[in-house]
C-alpha cells in the first residue's frame, strides 16, 4: 500500500506550514446541574473555563490532569461532539461555526475513545465499521479503504473483516477504533485515555503503531492520559490542566526536568517509584481534588498548594512565559514578579 | 523459620459453565507473618481468583477447586458455616478495587464498620463505634467524629478507600488482601493510599497479598512480587532482585512495557500476541507463543521451576539468559 493511495483524500493544507493545525482560545464550557430534592437549586460545574493553547502542525500535544480536570471534555469539545459555551476553535486558519463547518472540521480530526467496545456499533461488521463514516463522507471506495486499513493495523481483512466487535480482544478493539479514525484520511486525532483500558503488553503494541501511523501519514496528535510515562513517550509538548483550567504547558523535557507550577511537580511527584530502594516516604499532596462545582476562588490549587498566600484566593493567575518568549507556560503566581506573592521569581523547590 | 501464614500447595481453580476456564493452574505460594506481596500481573492471569479462592468468594456451583489452602493453620478449603464467616473478616478481609461499590449505601459508614465489630467481637453499638471511629482516625480521615456519621455518597473516592481500609482492619486481621486498591483513583490520591496501606502494615504487623497490574504500585507497598501468567506464577522473588534483575521473558517484558526508562519516539520492545485463551489446562509454557526465547520443547512441555534460593523461583529453561539486547 503506497502512501499516497490512502491519503488521496486528504484535505489539502491550507494555513500553510507555519500556521498552528489547532488554535483553541478562551474555551468555556459550564454543565449545569439539579440539586436538592425537588431537584430546584441549581449548580454549574466549570468543566472547562478559559483554556487556550495551539497545536502545531506534526507534534503530538499530550494533556494530563486527574479526573474532573477537563481534559475528556475539552477533547469532546474539539471534534463538535459537545456545543462550546464560549472561545474559538480554529483549525487551519478556519474557524469553527464560522467559515469552517462542523462536518469539514470532522473529515480533518477524529477520535479513538477509552472504551473501544462502547466505541463501536455491535451490530456492524468490523468492516462495515470502518468503512462507514467514509461512505457518509462521499469518499471512493470506503470498503477497500476499510481492508488496507485493517492491514495496517495488523488485523488480516480477511480473517477480521466480517468479525463483530465482541469477537475480537480489547487490544484488536482498539487498533479497529483506530483504522475507523484513519479512514476518514483526518490531519488531527484525538487520543482520550486511548491506551488507558489495555494491558501493559497491549498497551505497547498500540503506542508503537500511533507512532509508525503518525510518521507515514503526517498526522497530528493530541494525545489525553493520566499516565505520565505514556504521555512523555509519546508527546512533544505536555499541557497540565486541573480543575478546568490549563496550569502548565510546555515541551516534554523541560516539563520533565522542571515543573513551574507546584500542582504539576506534585503531579509528577506521585508518581510510583520504580526504585525498590528509594520508595516514595511522602505523599505530594493531601486529600482528593475538589469538587469542579463551585471550584476555589482566585488560582483554584490555592486549597491544595503549600505556596499559598493571600494573593493567590484573590487573583486568578494568567498563563504566561516563565521567561520572556519562552515555551514554557505556566499559571501561578510564584512565576510572576509583579503578583505580589512574597517568595515570586524565587527558587521555591528545595 | 517462622511459620507461613498463608500456605497454597497445588491449587487449581477451574470454572465450568458456556464454557471451561482454567483460571489458576497448579498454583504454589507462601507468605510469612507480617510479610507484604503483590501479585502482579494483566488482566485474566489469575491474580483476582487466587484472591477470592482465599476468601472463599468464588459461586460454589460453577467454580471446581482442588489443592490446599491453609492460613494461618486453617484448613480454608473445608470451612463451612460459622467457621467460615469467623475466618472472614476476623482472620483474613479485603479491600476492593471499587469502594463506591462495596459499601453498603444506606448505612452511615461509622454503622457499617460498627457492624463488622459487634458481629466478630460481640461488643455493644456504642463500644464498637468508639473503634469504628478509632480506625477512622488510623486511617487518617479528617474531622473523623464527623465522618462517622456520613453516608459513602457524601465521601469523596480517596475517602471511601480509606473507609474502606477501616472496615478491613476493624477486627484486626492476620491478613489482608487487597485487590488494585488504587486503580480507580487519581494518581495525587493513589500514592496517599499505597503510603497509608504501608504504615497500616507497620503498625498492625498483618501480612498483606496485594494484587496490582501496575509494577510502580507493586514497587511502592511490597516486600515480595510474585508475578503470574495465565493462571501460573512465573517468577517470584524479593522487590529488588523482579525489579534489578528480572528472569523470566514475560516479567523483562513487562518492566519494559512500563515505559519508565523508554526513550522518547523509540520504538518499543514490545511483547508481540496476547494471552492465551485458558480454556484447556496449559501442557506447555504458557508464554512460549509470545516469547522471543522460544525453543521447541518450551511448546512441548511445561517448564522446569529454576529456584536459585529458597524463595527465588523461575518458571522457564532460560532462567540464566542475558537481558536481551533491545
Amino acid at each position: 500500500m503506497s502512501k499516497t493511495e490512502t491519503l488521496a483524500d486528504t484535505q489539502p493544507d491550507k494555513g500553510g506550514p507555519a500556521q498552528p493545525l489547532l488554535i483553541v482560545r478562551n474555551l468555556q464550557k459550564y454543565f449545569p446541574v439539579r440539586g436538592g430534592i425537588f431537584g430546584g437549586k441549581k449548580a454549574v460545574v466549570q468543566a472547562v473555563d478559559g483554556v487556550s493553547f495551539e497545536v502545531k502542525k506534526g507534534e503530538t500535544l499530550g494533556i494530563v490532569g486527574e479526573s474532573g480536570c477537563g481534559k475528556s471534555t475539552t477533547a469532546r469539545l474539539l471534534i463538535g461532539l459537545l456545543d462550546k459555551d464560549k472561545g474559538e476553535i480554529i483549525y487551519d486558519g478556519q474557524d469553527l461555526g464560522g467559515t469552517l463547518s462542523l462536518r469539514e472540521l470532522r473529515r480533518g480530526v477524529q477520535m479513538v475513545f477509552q472504551d473501544s467496545y462502547a466505541s463501536l456499533n455491535p451490530r456492524l461488521t468490523i468492516e462495515a465499521s470502518i468503512a462507514f463514516g467514509a461512505r457518509i463522507q462521499g469518499l471512493s471506495d470506503p470498503v477497500g479503504r476499510a481492508r488496507k486499513l485493517m492491514e495496517r493495523v495488523g488485523l488480516a481483512p480477511d480473517r477480521f473483516a466480517q468479525r463483530y466487535p465482541h469477537e475480537v480482544s480489547g487490544g484488536q478493539r482498539q487498533r479497529i477504533n483506530i483504522a475507523r479514525a484513519l479512514a476518514m484520511s483526518p490531519r488531527l486525532v484525538v487520543l482520550d485515555e486511548a491506551v488507558s483500558a489495555l494491558d501493559k503488553s497491549v498497551e505497547a503494541q498500540v503506542l508503537n503503531l500511533l507512532a509508525d501511523l503518525r510518521r507515514e501519514f503526517g498526522l497530528t496528535y493530541i494525545f489525553i492520559s493520566h499516565d505520565l510515562n505514556v504521555v512523555r513517550y509519546i508527546s512533544d509538548r505536555i499541557l497540565v490542566m486541573y480543575l478546568g483550567e490549563v496550569v502548565e504547558i510546555a515541551p516534554v523535557d523541560d516539563i520533565w526536568t522542571s515543573q513551574a507550577h507546584p500542582y504539576t511537580r506534585s503531579l509528577f511527584s506521585a508518581m510510583p517509584s520504580m526504585d525498590p530502594d528509594n520508595r516514595t516516604k511522602e505523599p505530594p499532596l493531601a486529600g482528593d481534588p475538589p469538587n469542579p462545582i463551585n471550584p476555589p476562588s482566585g488560582c483554584r490549587f490555592h486549597t491544595r498548594c503549600r505556596f499559598s498566600e493571600d494573593v493567590c484566593k484573590a487573583k486568578v493567575p494568567l498563563l504566561h512565559p516563565l521567561t520572556a518568549g519562552s515555551d514554557h507556560l505556566a499559571a501561578c503566581h510564584l512565576h510572576d514578579i509583579s503578583s505580589g506573592h512574597s517568595k515570586a521569581g524565587k527558587d521555591v523547590f528545595e | 523459620m517462622t511459620e507461613n501464614l498463608v500456605d497454597i500447595r497445588n491449587l487449581n481453580v477451574r470454572f465450568s459453565g458456556a464454557r471451561t476456564v482454567h483460571a489458576i493452574n497448579d498454583l504454589t505460594l507462601t507468605l510469612k507473618q507480617g510479610e507484604t506481596m503483590a501479585l502482579l500481573g494483566e488482566s485474566g492471569s489469575g491474580k483476582s481468583v487466587t484472591l477470592k479462592t482465599l476468601l472463599r468468594l468464588l459461586p460454589p456451583k460453577r467454580s471446581h477447586i482442588d489443592g490446599n489452602i491453609v492460613v494461618n493453620g486453617v484448613d480454608v478449603l473445608t470451612l463451612s458455616g460459622k467457621k467460615l464467616q469467623a475466618y472472614r473478616g476476623e482472620e483474613v478481609s479485603m479491600v476492593f478495587q471499587e469502594p463506591g461499590l462495596a459499601l453498603d449505601p444506606v448505612y452511615t459508614v461509622g454503622d457499617q464498620i460498627a457492624e463488622s465489630v459487634m458481629r466478630h467481637k460481640g461488643v455493644r453499638k456504642d463500644e464498637a463505634l468508639s473503634t469504628a471511629l478509632d480506625m477512622l482516625r488510623r486511617v487518617r480521615i479528617p474531622s473523623p467524629e464527623r465522618r462517622l456519621h456520613n453516608y459513602p455518597h457524601e465521601l469523596s473516592g480517596g475517602m471511601l478507600q480509606r473507609v474502606m481500609i477501616a472496615l478491613a482492619l476493624a477486627c484486626r486481621p492476620r491478613l489482608l488482601l487487597a485487590d488494585e486498591p488504587t486503580t480507580a483513583l487519581d494518581a495525587t490520591v493513589q500514592i496517599q493510599i499505597l503510603l497509608l496501606l504501608r504504615d497500616l502494615q507497620k503498625e498492625f504487623g498483618m501480612g498483606v497479598i496485594f494484587v496490582t497490574h501496575d509494577i510502580g504500585v507493586a514497587v511502592e507497598v511490597s516486600e515480595r512480587i510474585a508475578v503470574m501468567y495465565a493462571g501460573q506464577i512465573v517468577e517470584e522473588g524479593t522487590t529488588r532482585e523482579i525489579i534489578k534483575d528480572p528472569r523470566h521473558p514475560y516479567t523483562r517484558g513487562l518492566l519494559a512495557a512500563n515505559l519508565h526508562d523508554a526513550a522518547r519516539g523509540a520504538r518499543l520492545n514490545a511483547i508481540p500476541g496476547a494471552p492465551p485463551p485458558l480454556d484447556t489446562r496449559p501442557d506447555a509454557c504458557s508464554f512460549a507463543p509470545r516469547c522471543p526465547l522460544a525453543e521447541p520443547q518450551c511448546l512441548a512441555a511445561l517448564p522446569p521451576v529454576h529456584s536459585p534460593n529458597d524463595r527465588r523461583r523461575v518458571a522457564c529453561i532460560h532462567p540464566n539468559a542475558p537481558i536481551l539486547a533491545e
